[in-house]
């Protein structure tokens, strides 16, 4: 018995979990490097890059107008979002102005987007912390939405459509009184349930209220941008404060977070898909007749029927297509608000039919690397939530 | 903002920082302060506190190769100030061996983006706390995104089925990386001639300019 007595005075050390690349809450192929302590998270090291596709090499060898399609696989839950800066950054180095047509049809899928986006990030956010049937019923919405992609692009993903310029084609007939009535009747409908199910749900805010929460400070210092920001009280948004296109002329409010937690984020994310709809029905309804990209066949493309009679028009067609146009020298950055936060383009240009240099700013890039500080002292399973809410999508942050 | 109030804000931060700054310019309306390498600490710090700065957000920290400068490398800040609302570009250069000072101590999230410029251009970063790869393989060689590393890279890997594990082995194409060079005098967008003067303005790209 004595010999039993002696306290044996272990120390037991944090050990180091792995956590993906494959696992249904990484959101993608994040691999998680956890030093735990018991169940609470030390230190967390993201190890990214397994999406790594060097696309803005691949872009330095391709003319302007095929490195769009290039965007659409960035963030592929809401691709015309990239698009727009890299059409803006374009047009910038070009001095051009895009037709008041072209600028609400891209203020409305912009819209589109922001609203797939948040119904893919707020029901698998959901599906992380315990809830399933947010997801079933979300995806058939978002279906629909990219039904609508697919009508005036040809793709439900890649939708190539936002060009320098303009955009590739006018709205199909009967389109946008489709989207009209989706936005008036289905989709808001369907919000209230989501927000019937999650808003007030008794576990979904055990889960997230007080979790990974980030205050005004460290929100500065980690650069976040779009929901993230707002989400801890700081009313900024580049639709309001830097409006480019039409967003100027468009009535709409920003949400903006108190606690800066997860469930804020989930809050300003729901509001701001109402708030996106408001936009789409007014973009519908003010959007003006008249042409869909720049009347400058050195940029856009001549009308087919053109072509078929007009032998100039058939010569800009074939050099569009093979030489590309060209750039002046210059550089400029051009930021939208992408559903994530601020996605900009920084584009070099050397004066001829390629970027030399095309530097895609991320929003998910940065904000997963203060997944560190956000999780540390949290639970395991809390660190799930956290990922969530940051809404992150390898296209973008491994580029 | 309008280009003189940007001007202004220029000349301000110039005088301000003396002898860190060595020139600034308004270009597309966005102004732009080139200074020297050792001096990016300084300049961001006072950025960041300065009341008519207050940039308090770094936006972008990214690299690019120009082969032919003997200081190849332009490592690039982009700042935004929501005070202000506005945004701001630094710029200075870098060689292959001189390190550049790591700002993560003004601005944490630069962390990862110089690990990016390193991975990819492979600036040395001073006093950054990790200084390692970040979006390659585990143990990638090389730097992909300097202009002189070829677009399909050295070394391709796949599953051997005898081995049982990833094997890497040099690149082989099943044929030729095509490259459509198809610049041509066709005087494209930049350099629109105007009618009845096309005798003074020569074109900026095309077989008279003596580019390719």
């Amino acid at each position: 018995m004595t010999q039993n007595a002696k306290i044996i005075d272990t120390e037991i050390k944090p050990y180091t979990m792995n956590f993906g690349p494959q696992h249904p809450a990484a959101h993608g192929v994040l691999r998680l490097i956890l030093e735990m302590e018991g169940e609470l998270i030390k230190r967390a090291d993201p190890h990214i890059g397994l999406l790594h596709r060097g696309t803005e090499k691949l872009i330095e060898h391709k003319t302007y107008l095929q490195a769009v399609p290039y965007f659409d696989r960035l963030d592929y839950v809401a691709p015309m979002n990239q698009e727009h800066a890299f059409a803006l950054a374009t047009e910038k180095l070009l001095n051009l102005t895009v037709p008041p047509r072209a600028q609400y049809i891209r203020v409305l899928y912009a819209e589109l987007g922001r609203i797939l986006n948040h119904i893919l990030n707020i029901t698998t956010f959901a599906i992380d912390v315990g809830a399933i049937t947010p997801a079933l019923w979300g995806f058939e919405e978002r279906e629909k939405g990219m039904e609508f992609y697919e009508r005036v692009s040809g793709a439900r993903l890649h939708a190539n459509y936002f060009r320098p310029g303009g955009v590739h084609q006018d709205l199909p007939k009967g389109l946008a009184e489709d989207i009209h009535r989706w936005c008036d009747k289905d989709f808001p409908k369907f919000l209230d349930d989501l927000d019937n199910l999650l808003t007030e749900n008794r576990i979904f805010k055990q889960r997230t209220v007080d979790i990974g929460v980030v205050s005004k400070k460290n929100a500065f210092d980690w650069g976040f941008s779009g929901p993230m920001l707002r989400g801890s009280g700081v009313p900024w948004d580049l639709r309001k404060a830097q409006p480019y296109e039409c967003y100027a002329d468009m009535d709409f409010d920003i949400p903006v977070g108190k606690t800066g937690d997860c469930y804020a984020r989930y809050l300003i994310r729901m509001e701001e898909m109402r708030q996106s709809v408001k936009i789409m029905k007014q973009a519908i309804e003010k959007m003006p007749e008249g042409p869909v990209k720049v009347d400058d066949h050195k940029v856009a493309p001549p009308k087919r029927a053109e072509m078929k009679t007009s032998m100039e028009a058939l010569i800009h067609h074939f050099k569009l297509y093979t030489e590309g146009y060209h750039v002046p020298a210059g550089e400029t950055y051009a930021a939208v608000e992408a559903p994530k936060g601020e996605f900009g383009v920084y584009l070099v240009s050397d004066g001829t039919n390629k970027p030399y240099r095309c530097r895609i700013r991320a929003p998910g890039f940065t904000h997963l690397q203060a997944f560190d500080f956000m999780s540390k002292g949290h639970m395991l399973a809390d660190g799930v939530a956290i990922i969530g809410s940051l809404d992150i999508v390898f296209g973008e942050i491994d580029r | 903002m309008p280009a003189e109030d940007l001007q202004r804000l220029g000349d301000y931060i110039a005088q301000a920082l003396g002898k860190h700054v060595s020139s600034h310019q308004v270009a597309h309306g966005e102004l732009v302060i080139n200074i020297a390498r050792g001096s990016i600490i300084p300049v961001l710090t006072f950025l960041r506190d300065d009341a008519r700065c207050e940039f308090k957000i770094l936006i972008d920290l990214l690299g690019a190769d120009y082969p032919t400068r003997p200081e190849r490398f332009d490592v690039v800040y982009h700042l935004l100030s929501l005070t202000h609302n506005q945004r701001i570009r630094i710029k200075l250069m870098a060689g292959e061996e001189t390190p550049v000072p790591s700002v993560t101590g003004v601005f944490s999230n630069a962390d990862w983006y110089e690990r990016e410029v390193w991975d990819m251009y492979g600036v040395i970063f001073d006093n950054h706390p990790d200084l390692r790869r970040i979006l390659t393989d585990y143990g990638f060689e090389g730097h992909p995104q300097r202009k002189d590393f070829p677009l399909t890279g050295y070394v391709e890997l796949r599953y051997d089925e005898e081995q049982k594990r990833v094997v890497y082995e040099p690149v082989k194409l099943q044929q030729d990386y095509r490259v459509f060079d198809a610049l041509s005098p066709w005087e494209g967008m930049t350099d629109v001639q105007i009618p009845g003067n096309d005798k003074q303005v020569m074109p900026k790209h095309g077989w008279r300019s003596g580019k390719k």
